[in-house]
């Protein structure tokens, strides 16, 4: 399993467009990765769940992956928190 | 038979081709016990794949048209039907329930749509509406019924409407929609304004028009006298083709016109203008030979979208506009937001009057990051042609005041590092408030100048909600009140050497422009499309002539008096 915290830095937190970046891909891997914040944990590969979590401007989320390619996906995922500008 | 319905005349020209109508679609989703499970899982995974085909063609053809920015939305829907929280609820259900695709689809939808609805956030409160537009399209594919958007049509066509929303509007392929009709709206309604950008025959505000015609049925569109024909006859197909080819030459006739500028028969000059929204819209301008941009609406930039444009797309958007305009005037106006444009991101409580609220540069004093970010972005571009910055709703002089100072803040803060300031920018006011027309003489002494909007000048000054249909009678361009007002504001104007323009649908109307000539307009901003019919008017004008009536019309009674002294002398 591997995890990543981040601080959201965007001035409007993770809206629709970033959100959609960042859960095409997720979907691109084949492991189990959540999304964690403010006490609940959303399935990253659901639109609906990460938008329904309406993240703000500097909060803290944590990116869990397991399965075989976790690892690839976490490297991915930070690259578009950073490319979008989201958070660090 | 051929029927004939009447209504607004929207955008001129005319529009011959088969009727579409526009329609949600009916679906009624009826719960039933199933057998096969695996079966109806496959039915549902089959409408998925249908929809998401869709989608994807709709996305590339919005990319292409539109821009990576408005097809956003689009990728944002494709997610929808991936989400493996609705995709596999959906299959569970129909699974462990023994339910219809439909009733499964229909249930874990609601749920989402249920849930999105009642954050307390009106962005997210606008996603559910996405939720439920995917959901329709998945609905309509499981029930065979024909689900139609703009968007899907591929042959020439007439559209039928209720309405047509902004997002409906981004879809329509040009090459294929000949003009359209809809049952309601007025000149400036969405629709209407959107019609005249995009040079289409419209007529809107029919009120019957989607009832009374099917898809398919041949349909003429008259945008010239605001009727439209339904089964017409051939020979009424011929009469108005005929008047098609008439309007054709006189387009051809006032294309002559496109590089002149503009006099009245006794030569006097005035400056014809265009309005705009975006970027984009600059290419109609040059075409319809404006002589400037009179009105750039900047709130298009702040729609559609789910945060704050930031200050480099700004700057990026109001500099190539100057540059496109190669040193003709460009009037650019600061956000105006509020009223009936909400920005749901900006999650501003809902208020009961908002035409009467905190909009345009009441909010722009109030949430001044907003505002500074815009004011730097316009300042930055204005060496990239001839700026003048127009502040929306001045009630007071204090208003304007404050505006002004706060650009001059951020203009110092510019030069202190090292960025170049255009040194000539003009700084004006929109005239709409009857306070400010009435206070126009102590305003001219400060503002550089005045541009008189009078689609709120007019709902204002009658006490008269433009939405409303009801009052929609009160809509008085030409009562003496609203001319009384015009003058004050030119004169003003005249007696400290500053310009007077107007940037409301009154000044590309032809009753209108005689009387705005006599009154001693500088500028008039239209719709780019009726540049060169206004300029040929100003040409058969005798400016002079009409001013010596002028005491004698702002002495009528009656708008009615007024125009039909108009039509008859002028």
């Amino acid at each position: 399993m591997a995890e990543k915290t981040f601080k959201v830095t965007s001035e409007s937190g993770i809206h629709a467009r970033p959100a959609t970046t960042l859960v095409n891909q997720a979907g691109q891997f084949s492991s189990d990765i959540t999304l964690d914040y403010n006490g609940k944990s959303v399935n990253l590969k659901s639109i609906m769940g990460v938008m329904s979590l309406g993240i703000q401007q500097g909060s803290s989320i944590v990116i869990k992956a397991e399965g075989s390619d976790a690892d690839e996906a976490i490297a991915a995922l930070e690259n578009v928190m950073k490319k979008e500008g989201l958070g660090e | 038979m051929s029927e004939k319905i009447s209504g607004i005349a929207a955008s001129a020209g005319i529009a011959i081709a088969k009727a579409f109508v526009l329609q949600n679609p009916e679906l009624t989703i009826e719960r039933k016990s199933i057998s096969d499970s695996a079966s109806e899982i496959d039915r549902f995974e089959a409408a998925l794949n249908v929809s998401k085909e869709e989608l994807s063609v709709i996305k590339e053809k919005a990319n292409n048209e539109l821009g990576e920015d408005k097809a956003a939305i689009f990728a944002a829907h494709l997610l929808v039907l991936s989400d493996p929280e609705l995709v596999d609820a959906v299959k569970q259900k129909i699974e462990n329930e023994k339910v219809n695709a439909e009733a499964a689809m229909d249930d874990v939808s609601s749920m989402f749509i249920n849930m999105f609805e009642s954050m307390d956030n009106e962005y997210m409160k606008e996603r559910a509406a996405d939720i439920r537009d995917v959901s329709k399209r998945v609905l309509a594919h499981l029930l065979n019924v024909t689900f139609t958007t703009p968007a899907s049509i591929t042959e020439e066509v007439v559209i039928l409407a209720e309405d047509l929303t902004p997002s409906d509007t981004a879809q329509l392929n040009r090459n294929f929609v000949k003009g359209f009709a809809t049952d309601i709206g007025g000149r400036t309604s969405h629709s209407a304004i959107m019609s005249r950008s995009m040079e289409i025959p419209a007529v809107v505000g029919t009120k019957t028009i989607t009832e009374n015609v099917e898809n398919g049925v041949m349909v003429i569109i008259d945008g010239l006298d605001g009727h439209v024909i339904v089964n017409p006859t051939e020979d009424e197909i011929a009469t108005y083709e005929e008047k098609q080819k008439q309007y054709q030459k006189q387009k051809a006739e006032w294309a002559k016109l496109v590089n002149e500028k503009t006099f009245s028969s006794d030569s006097v000059q005035v400056e014809l203008a265009a309005n705009i929204g975006t970027p984009a819209d600059v290419k109609g301008v040059l075409e319809n030979g404006a002589e400037g941009v009179g009105l750039y609406r900047t709130e298009f930039l702040y729609m559609g979208r789910d945060q704050l444009p930031t200050e480099e797309e700004q700057f990026k958007a109001y500099s190539e506009v100057l540059q496109k305009m190669e040193g003709k005037p460009v009037v650019i106006r600061t956000l105006d937001i509020g009223g009936d444009k909400e920005l749901p991101y900006l999650n501003l409580p809902k208020e009961l009057n908002p035409f009467l609220g905190f909009r345009a540069i009441r909010l722009c004093l109030e949430e001044q990051d907003i505002f500074r970010t815009q004011l730097r972005a316009l300042l930055r571009a204005s060496q990239y042609g001839n700026l003048k910055i127009m502040f929306p709703m001045i009630a007071t002089l204090g208003e304007f005041r404050a505006a002004k100072a706060i650009l001059l803040e951020e203009k110092e803060k510019l030069i202190s590092e090292g960025i170049e300031v255009s040194e000539s920018i003009e700084v004006g006011i929109m005239v709409e408030i009857p306070s400010t027309a009435v206070m126009a003489d102590t305003f001219a002494k400060e503002v550089d100048f005045f541009s008189i909007g009078t689609n709120d000048l007019i709902q204002y000054t009658m006490a008269a909600d433009r939405m409303n249909e009801q009052v929609s009678y009160l809509y008085q361009p030409y009562n003496p009140a609203i001319l009384r007002l015009v003058k004050m504001v030119i004169d003003a104007a005249h007696k400290e050497g500053k310009w007077a323009g107007m940037c409301g649908e009154m000044a590309g109307d032809p009753i209108a422009i005689p009387i705005l000539l006599g009154l001693g307009l500088d500028e008039f901003s239209m719709s780019a499309t009726s540049v060169l019919p206004a300029r040929s008017q100003i040409l058969g004008l005798s400016k002079e002539k009409i001013s010596a009536h002028m005491d004698e019309v702002l002495q009528m009674e009656t708008m009615e008096d007024v125009v039909k002294f108009a039509e008859e002398n002028f």
